[in-house]
């Protein structure tokens, strides 16, 4: 039996009808490292939704200086989708010194089906993490390259502590769909750190 | 009747209480389809542009031009459909598939100066069977008659040159008047394919 509220049909067989106004961001699935080698969404990715975002929540690296990174699942049980990445960022440092923006040539990659770094250099002490976002648009398609952009904020204690603020771009110049996502550091594990997946309706 | 459970009402008269469904209300989808443009128009078709929101939210999914290399573009209206002066600023980052090119610069061709004209928010598309652009824009409380009306937009596709580009934009228009019609088309040729939905952050 269904809900009805002044002649709209708000409940049926168990679901919201489609007509009542709810939120549009709408949490997937959640995963926790502990000393992984990486944090991977195999499921749910699909055609249910024209847009993923993935939350990095303090994302803390086993290895100083290592590079966070993602790849993607294009049709085998492999995450080595093709793609093409740009990466530019902003720096300033607890010293004071010179901040900069500026292109970051050594962490692109172009026709590659490595994995695409999404920060470079982070620090491992214990107060350092990373924190921010990578939306992932449409993977289902098989007609379009798939579209892919991230923002993340970090440290990198090579030298005196940086705030870094470092964007990155690119797609899969693939036309299977992509089905599963997959986060690491180019060496070490995560030691630890949240990763949280929404679709956006 | 409204359904209320331990004192709090969750529906009345056909809809969820504020606050219960999420901050970020879903408000209409348009999908292009050789389309010479997708309006948003206040009070029209479904869609909500007006004081109910003080942040709305376009995403645009896999924009697909006609033709080879224009720009996707947005106007702003007022509510008598006159397009509102504009002032902005806009950068990308670039890297090409062969490998050869990488950039991060100010594009001047991207911004607007006390000008009406559309502002560009993803340059350059190519029009290659499997390019697309992706991202989005915010418009900050566009029903207000005393701020000007700030907006952001920022997204990804593959350029004209076959690379990836990320575009930033952002500005205000310079208008007292309420802004109430976002318009979005190529800066030449249709939208042959992609959607774009509006949402309202509460």
């Amino acid at each position: 039996m269904g809900l009805i509220s002044n002649g709209t049909t708000l409940l049926d067989a168990g679901a919201l009808d489609g007509g009542v106004a709810t939120g549009a961001m709408t949490l997937l699935s959640t995963s926790t490292a502990s000393s992984s080698a990486n944090l991977t969404f195999a499921s749910g990715i699909n055609s249910t939704y024209k847009e993923y975002v993935f939350k990095f929540i303090d994302i803390h690296p086993q290895t100083n200086g290592k590079h966070f990174q993602v790849n993607f699942r294009d049709g085998s049980s492999a995450y080595d989708a093709t793609k093409t990445t740009l990466m530019f960022y902003s720096y300033h440092d607890e010293g004071d010194g010179t901040p900069a923006l500026a292109f970051v040539n050594s962490d692109v990659v172009a026709q590659s089906t490595d994995a695409g770094r999404i920060n470079t250099g982070q620090g491992s002490d214990n107060d350092e993490s990373c924190a921010g976002t990578l939306h992932l648009y449409n993977p289902s398609s098989t007609t379009f390259v798939k579209h892919f952009h991230s923002n993340i904020a970090y440290t990198d204690s090579s030298g005196t502590p940086n705030s870094i603020n470092v964007f990155v771009s690119g797609y899969c110049n693939v036309s299977a769909a992509i089905d599963g996502v997959q986060f690491s550091f180019n060496s070490g594990n995560i030691d630890s750190g949240t990763i949280k997946m929404y679709g956006i309706k | 009747m409204g359904l209320i459970s331990d004192g709090t009402t969750i529906f009345d008269a056909g809809v969820m209480s504020a606050g219960l469904g999420g901050s970020m209300v879903f408000i209409k989808k348009l999908t292009a389809s050789s389309s010479s443009s997708l309006s948003f128009v206040n009070g029209s078709n479904g869609v909500v542009l007006d004081s109910t929101y003080k942040e709305y939210l376009f995403l645009y999914k896999d924009i697909h031009p006609s033709v080879d290399g224009p720009n996707l573009q947005v106007q702003f209206n007022d509510s008598s459909s006159n397009a509102v002066t504009k002032t902005s600023n806009s950068f990308y980052a670039y890297h090409n598939e062969g490998d050869s090119t990488t950039q991060l610069v100010y594009v001047a061709s991207g911004d607007l100066t006390q000008a009406t004209g559309p502002q560009p928010i993803a340059l350059d598309i190519t029009n290659q069977n499997d390019s697309s652009a992706v991202g989005f824009l915010h418009l900050f409380n566009p029903s207000s008659t005393t701020f000007v009306k700030h907006f952001i937009a920022s997204g990804t596709h593959m350029h004209d040159n076959i690379a990836v580009l990320s575009d930033h934009f952002s500005g205000y228009c310079n208008t007292t008047s309420a802004v109430a019609e976002v318009v979005f088309n190529m800066q030449s040729g249709n939208m042959d394919a992609g959607d774009i939905s509006l949402y309202g952050i509460a």
